[in-house]
């Protein structure tokens, strides 16, 4: 490897000239590479970070610079009942979808775990519904949930004849927050189960054959190789899942856009609701700045309630 | 108890990945039969997608007559109405030149980064590292409200210039770190070689590190393109005018109109909106998942 280095002729000269001297001076090279990240970073993340929490003091609404106002934006979310109900939603949603996503994408790694054939294929198959955008599969899922013509209702009603009518998936609170949660949780199993399947095939199968030879039995392997050897990657997964999911905006926007009367509103759409298209910043940004709390809490659980491991600062696992 | 007897026979056999399973209709119950219902359940809404943009209305309508998994006359007419009665091909540039432009500004920015961190190695270079890889915690459902503002004062509002600034911000951290356990991979002595060379460090990133971290930055601009190509409250919060929407949200704000919804046309939609990211990523599938999986590692 070395040696195509060493013979190509370019790199045995040294250009003269003060840029090409300046550009080898560490300090100002230092800066100039980490100048267009940290720019964009500051510019259009810090900054805005910054400024939605001042926003949420004041009572800006579009096209008027607001006051300080303290914390009256707050007051006024705590006596919200909208703000509750999204409160509510936004925890039930993470919680039950994460659930699901969890359950579901390990039991789907363990499986392409296994050898057999056509399993990169498959394997390529199943991120689909996670490259694809999330909106225009939310919007096949609207479909699908469709009060008259939904394939779901089609199937139970008039082929298996286990309903006489049809479901109505979208029209009611709490079909429509499950409806929802649903298709966040198909969404999400195949991210899951592809960053859990690389771990699973870090783990070393002498360790299944040692404890197969002291006779533990399938779940015992899993309850005490799988799992505790899976906690590292399992609490990095599941920290930005929980993350993602609550702060989740285009699949509830998308199909029921915080509907039926406003019963499937996550912290998201309200601010969105509020802050963009009812024109009140002040308020929007409050909402979502109090999902800060939620997600630092979140945070710290699943990093510190989960990881015990070395990965911490940046090592490998074994 | 008594499987597990009877299994460590079976072990010896076959190779560690199968152990446990000894028979093959056991081995067709514990995993071809879940597997095939995940891989159902998990491809029926592109199916669904697929088969409702070519069916005609009438059979769309009506479950009685028609089986509704098949179309007995498949028509054209909802890509039809879309390419040509609607601005979907300006949709479908805006949201290409959308992608393209963050992707390469985010490509940039981001081998720089991670060149300084890992190669360049100063005094607090880790914690430069934490806090990009810190500011990808941060989601866009908090910022969108400020950063709405933000773009406003730049004079960017409605303008696709204001995607391409801001989408970095959650493209350049993913990027960054995945480039960082890249140049981590190449080993040292080849920097150091040039340097003992004479090279410049320039000359360095552009003829040893770069060409040897293509596979990293080949992952990381797939995975930039299809999350830029995804992206959706800053598009629907920043731009305002049909004709400068990008493809997610002006399938959504421009076709859904009305109490009757178009299925046809917005399946139709749909369908064409996923298929450039779906051909992309299916040429890059393993880039795609290696990066997928390096960064959860890393």
């Amino acid at each position: 490897m070395s040696v195509t280095t060493l013979s190509s002729p370019t790199l045995v000269q040294r250009q003269p000239g003060w840029i090409a001297r300046l550009l080898d001076y560490k300090p100002f090279l230092i800066v100039m590479c980490l100048a267009p990240a940290i720019g964009l970073l500051s510019v259009f993340l810090t900054y805005p970070l910054g400024l939605g929490i001042w926003l949420a003091f004041t009572d800006t609404t579009i096209g008027r610079n607001g006051v300080f106002v303290g914390f009256e934006n707050f007051q006024y979310l705590l006596t919200d009942s909208l703000w509750w109900n999204a409160v509510f939603y936004s925890v039930i949603y993470t919680g039950i979808a994460t659930f699901g996503k969890f359950a579901l994408g390990f039991w789907l790694a363990m499986l392409l775990n296994n050898h057999f054939p056509f399993k990169s294929l498959l394997r390529a198959i199943i991120l689909m519904p996670w490259i694809v955008p999330t909106v225009l599969s939310a919007l096949a899922f609207w479909w699908i949930y469709d009060p008259q013509f939904s394939i779901i209702s089609y199937l139970l009603v008039d082929v298996l004849h286990w309903r006489t009518s049809n479901i109505d998936f979208l029209g009611s609170p709490w079909p429509a927050r499950f409806s929802l949660i649903a298709a966040n949780i198909w969404r999400g199993i195949p991210f899951v189960a592809i960053s859990l399947l690389a771990g699973l095939q870090t783990i070393s199968p002498s360790l299944y054959e040692a404890a197969m030879l002291d006779g533990a039995s399938a779940w015992q392997r899993f309850r005490y190789i799988t799992f505790p050897m899976m906690m590292p990657i399992l609490a990095i997964v599941m920290t930005f899942s929980i993350i993602f999911t609550f702060t989740d905006f285009q699949l509830v926007y998308a199909i029921t856009r915080g509907g039926p009367g406003n019963s499937t509103h996550l912290l998201a759409t309200l601010a969105f609701q509020r802050g963009i298209a009812g024109g009140e910043l002040g308020e929007g940004a409050a909402i979502a700045v109090s999902m800060i709390p939620f997600l630092v809490f979140a945070t710290l659980f699943s990093y510190f309630g989960l990881a015990r491991r070395k990965w911490q600062q940046g090592e490998s696992n074994d | 108890m008594t499987d597990t007897v009877a299994q460590p026979a079976s072990v010896a056999t076959t190779s560690p990945d199968t152990m446990a399973w000894d028979s093959g209709l056991r081995r067709l119950m514990m995993i071809y039969l879940p597997l095939g219902c995940f891989v159902l359940i998990l491809l029926f809404p592109f199916y669904w997608m697929a088969i409702t943009s070519f069916k005609p209305n009438a059979e769309l309508m009506n479950y009685k007559e028609h089986n509704p998994f098949w179309i007995s006359s498949p028509t054209l007419v909802h890509i039809k109405h879309l390419l040509f009665d609607t601005a979907y091909p300006r949709w479908l540039w805006t949201t290409m030149l959308v992608a393209i432009g963050s992707t390469t500004l985010s490509l940039i920015a981001s081998t720089l980064a991670a060149y300084a961190i890992e190669r360049l190695r100063f005094r607090g270079s880790p914690y430069v590292g934490l806090g990009i890889y810190l500011a990808y915690l941060v989601p866009p459902s908090i910022l969108f409200i400020p950063l709405a503002t933000v773009v406003v004062q730049f004079g960017l509002f409605d303008s696709p210039m204001a995607l391409i600034l801001v989408y970095p911000t959650f493209l350049v951290p993913f990027c960054t770190w995945l480039l960082i356990g890249y140049f981590k991979s190449i080993p040292y002595e080849l920097e150091e070689c040039a340097l003992v060379d004479g090279a410049t460090r320039l000359q360095i990133l552009r003829r040893i590190t770069l060409p040897l971290a293509v596979p990293g930055l080949i992952s990381a601009g797939i995975f930039s393109f299809t999350l830029s190509w995804n992206e959706f409250i800053y598009a629907l919060a920043f731009i305002q005018s049909g004709a400068n929407k990008t493809v997610p949200v002006a399938i959504l704000t421009e076709l859904v109109t009305g109490d009757v919804y178009q299925w046809g046309a917005l399946m139709a939609g749909s369908l064409l909106g996923s298929l450039p990211v779906a051909i992309f990523y299916s040429l890059f599938v393993d880039y795609y998942v290696s990066s997928l999986t390096g960064a959860v590692k890393e």
